[in-house]
């Protein structure tokens, strides 16, 4: 039997106010008798800590950064959506709803998605109400902008680096509450395992990244805000220390997984420059507002190209192809990001890609810099085509930027109910960490939408139905259970370190990502990813007798952390194949060769794949089980999506 | 297989490379030679080969700090060729690319220098006085829940624009690195004149301005004796002006004090 994912009864539109009022509340004076653990300090967890404090619990928030301001969230550039109809243009919470379940390609709960776009009106005005400089109109009032494909403007913005004014709206709530001892901040602290007592999550171990020291902490319950895995691609638009290891450890101890081969890759990241290559840049899909995408219209041309016999301005604009608009009119290059960047991918299988290495596509400013002038274009734009000349050596007003798609963020995660409780209780997963909103494809400008609406708005509620039922006595590391968890985290550390073979963690991670990104990026197939699981499982083993490190465990020891990563991203990435081999469809941003139409588009295959497919642990180098949770569409039709 | 530059060729460099094991160790220069670096790469990227040869040799990696490697979360600072994050001005050291250096160059390479910036290992350093320094009040005392429409507040777009001017700060601690003083004037000028600058900020600007300040105090930083390198080595580029706005603030909180704690 599934477990219940608690969606509450009643039309879509009352669930979750009637939700509301049917959990339990905690007695304010007992509140600051619960203790909370929140690991992550992104927008999901630093919202999360900061609003459960104003509420009177106690929170011990954890990070391995330096400050919780560095969290990968800080690297959103485009913006939040939010159902504010600011622009009279006709969106409304029904409409941002419909748009994330279609965009989604029907693979995420209708219940959740509902409560996401209700409250995505209330993060704005938090954010404002804390200072966040959101870009304004002349009249003083907020502006917006159209965003990744939809049809109306609901997307805030801060320039280019919306994720870090929202970020740091949530890190200025967070020191509040810090200052006023409500938060016990632990920083460059990283979470190393989970502690279930009789059954229910009270704690977590951790690791001390400046000394080494290993250590317990107890809670009444654990919130996980831990990012995405988008780094077991190793080269990912991710910050380098995104990582997938509280979740990991987290479904290891008995919480589902959901959905981990639903991976988005955007398409508009800086194509890769050399094997040194050690991250990817996105550039923010607001440029395909007004950029153009094309390739040459010939094979031919485009390898003169490559080989510098021609230059672009050489090309004739008849010869040049505007993939996307010509393939969907209706749409052209604002289509989502799944099919932009399958149709960059196929134009560079065709052989018509650009650069030295084929691998990129043109994305052209030059009829909007002709019709708008350089300076519109500078003052919409100036951070992101600084960014692309520093990293290129190249000037994005004077030739096209090349363009790749990278993968940039995971859909899938811990499966969690409407409470965002996983299968553990007192365990919760927020933000990109859980699967919960995003079905198989996340709209442009919902990842800051969902962070902060689970963190500030959703579980500061659902928690409270859990610790009201839970009693309000101290907890502590008494518990064997701690022991035990600690013992294990440390004999893990001690055989990394003990390996003493002759390849580096780095080695092994650009191993991994280079099978994941053949056989379960952009286009899979059966066959590959059978193959795929074998060389993952032949790498695991030479991982476990030929890592090398350096150094000790009792200092710092960038190394070491790199490899206990690794390590859960070789086990992971297994999972994913699984998951991915499992679902014979293709849907979102999970894409198999076999199950298309004839025009190359996804085929969906409703009757037998309308499920999450949650899969639970059973033991080292033993099958993983998949449970499926049935998704119901009671207010959208399923339709096949068609932006043409 | 380079991306812009196909006729770019590898360059070979000698580091001199700040090594300290910990916060209470003698640290010491440590030569090193690097050999094909691209001139494509990042600089950190350059480091990342450095450390994989070391580690393959058995030897510990050099430490720092890093993450986004896209110029935003502030993490990286490294003091390159005396100066914080390298010869390119406006740029993160995460930003900086060997297109900058020559074949046969010598990089020096050291963490930030300043009392209130411990060095944890090798290039990282300790910045968690910055937080403090938010923790003392750069912030707006809202909770969760209970504000009003984000519209009820028009802010004109000049104002708006400047705030987030300030706003774009990282905490990257450049400032004071750069700084013959040590001083976080920039950084905490950055803060408080956003703040100061929107009216949801207007409440709490006296308070403000004095918590910050006196936590700055208290961690250790120096004095501002308006010298101006720390805004000319800001990556991001935050002016001067704050801290004009800083010390106005700071005269009218103190003339008119409605901090009574
Ligand atoms: S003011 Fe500039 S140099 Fe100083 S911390 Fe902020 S971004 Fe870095
Ligand atoms: S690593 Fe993030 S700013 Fe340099």
């Amino acid at each position: 039997m599934f477990p219940d994912s608690k969606i509450p009864e009643g039309p879509l539109a009352e669930k979750w106010d009637k939700h509301k009022f049917n959990v339990k509340l905690v007695n304010p004076a007992n509140k600051r008798k619960y203790d909370i653990i929140v690991v992550g300090t992104g927008l999901a967890g630093a919202s999360a800590a900061a609003s459960l404090a104003e509420l009177g619990y106690n929170v011990k928030a954890f990070t391995y950064h330096d400050s919780p301001r560095r969290a990968h969230s800080i690297a959103a550039q485009g913006g939040i959506n939010a159902a504010k109809n600011y622009q009279n243009d006709g969106d409304s919470v029904y409409r941002l709803f419909y748009d994330t379940i279609k965009g989604g390609d029907y693979r995420a709960r209708e219940a959740n998605v509902y409560r996401l776009a209700q409250v995505s009106v209330n993060i704005i005005d938090q954010c404002v109400a804390q200072g966040v400089p959101f870009a304004r109109e002349y009249g003083g009032l907020l502006a917006n902008r159209s965003f990744g494909g939809a049809q109306v403007s609901r997307t805030f913005y801060a320039r280019g680096q919306t994720g870090q004014q929202l970020l740091l709206g949530a890190y200025s709530a967070l020191s509040r509450q810090v200052a006023y001892g409500k938060v016990k901040l632990y920083t460059r602290t990283e979470m190393l395992d989970v502690v279930i007592v009789d059954g229910q999550a009270r704690g977590i171990i951790t690791r001390n990244l400046i000394t080494g020291e290993i250590e317990q902490h107890a809670a009444h319950a654990v919130v996980l805000a831990t990012g995405g895995y988008g780094n077991v691609f190793y080269l990912s638009t991710n910050a380098k220390y995104s990582n997938a290891t509280a979740a990991w450890r987290a479904h290891k101890k008995g919480a589902y997984f959901a959905n981990p081969c639903f991976t988005q890759i955007h398409p508009t990241c800086i194509p890769v420059s050399g094997d040194y290559q050690s991250k990817l840049t996105l550039m923010s899909e607001s440029l395909r507002n007004d950029g153009r995408v094309w390739v040459p219209a010939s094979k031919e041309t485009a390898e003169r190209l490559r080989k510098g016999e021609i230059r672009v301005s050489d090309i004739r604009e008849e010869d040049r192809d505007y993939f996307l608009e010509r393939k969907y009119p209706a749409f052209g290059n604002l289509v989502p990001r799944d099919v932009a960047s399958r149709n960059a991918k196929m134009m560079c299988d065709e052989g018509r890609g650009v650069g030295s290495s084929g691998l990129a596509v043109f994305l052209d400013f030059a009829d909007t810099i002709k019709r708008n002038g350089a300076d519109w274009v500078s003052q919409k734009y100036g951070n992101l085509f600084d960014m692309y000349a520093k990293i290129t050596g190249e000037n994005p007003y004077e030739q096209p930027m090349r363009i790749y798609p990278a993968v940039h963020y995971t859909m899938g995660g811990l499966w969690v109910d409407y409470n965002l409780q996983t299968t553990v209780p007192g365990l919760y997963a927020t933000g990109e960490c859980n699967f919960s909103d995003h079905g198989a494809n996340r709209l442009g400008a919902s990842a800051l939408m969902q962070g902060l609406a689970d963190g500030y708005f959703v579980i500061p509620y659902t928690i409270g139905d859990y610790l009201a039922q839970t009693p309000p006595k101290p907890v502590t590391t008494e518990h064997p259970a701690f022991k035990q968890a600690e013992a294990e985290v440390r004999a893990r550390v001690q055989q990394l370190m003990s390996i003493n073979g002759t390849r580096t963690p780095d080695d092994f991670h650009k191993a991994l990502g280079h099978i994941m990104w053949e056989y379960c990026g952009m286009a899979r197939t059966a066959e590959g990813l059978q193959h795929a699981k074998a060389e993952i499982q032949k790498l695991r083993r030479e991982f476990w007798s030929d890592l090398k490190l350096a150094g000790t465990e009792a200092e710092m020891n960038q190394a070491l952390e790199k490899a206990g990563r690794v390590a859960d991203f070789l086990e992971l990435g297994e999972l994913m194949v699984d998951d991915a081999y499992n679902r014979n469809e293709s849907c979102g941003g999970h894409f198999r060769e076999e199950y298309q139409t004839p025009e190359g588009e996804a085929l969906r295959d409703d009757e037998n794949f309308t499920y999450v497919a949650a899969w639970e642990y059973t033991g080292d180098n033993r099958a993983s089980v998949l449970h499926k949770e049935d998704l119901h569409f009671e207010n959208v039709k399923l339709t096949q999506r068609s932006y043409k | 297989m380079a991306g812009s530059n196909p006729n770019a060729k590898p360059m070979n460099l000698t580091l001199k490379v700040w090594r300290q094991k910990n916060r209470n160790a003698q640290g010491s220069i440590v030569d090193y030679q690097v050999k094909d670096i691209s001139p494509d790469m990042s600089f950190l990227e350059m480091l990342d080969v450095l450390n994989e040869d070391l580690l393959r040799q058995g030897e510990e990696p050099v430490a720092f700090d890093h993450d986004c490697r896209e110029g935003i979360c502030g993490s990286c600072n490294l003091f390159i060729n005396g100066r914080a994050h390298g010869p390119e001005p406006g740029t993160t050291t995460c930003q900086l690319h060997m297109r900058k250096f020559n074949d046969g160059d010598t990089i020096t390479i050291e963490p930030w220098r300043a009392n209130a910036f411990p060095v944890n290992k090798d290039l990282s350093v300790d910045r968690s006085a910055f937080d403090r320094i938010i923790q003392a009040g750069g912030y707006i005392s809202v909770n969760t829940g209970g504000t009003p429409d984000a519209n009820e507040i028009p802010i004109p777009k000049e104002i708006a624009d400047r705030a987030f001017e300030a706003a774009t700060c990282i905490a990257c601690g450049a400032c004071v690195a750069s700084c013959k003083n040590a001083s976080a004037m920039l950084f905490v000028s950055a803060k408080v004149s956003q703040l100061a600058l929107l009216p949801q900020g207007h409440v709490e600007r006296k308070s403000r301005v004095e918590n910050m300040v006196a936590q700055m105090d208290k961690e250790g930083f120096g004095a501002c004796t308006n010298i101006g390198s720390c805004a000319a080595e800001c990556p991001v580029g935050i002016s001067l002006e704050n801290i004009a706005i800083l010390n106005r603030e700071f005269l009218a909180a103190k003339a008119t004090s409605n901090n009574l704690a």
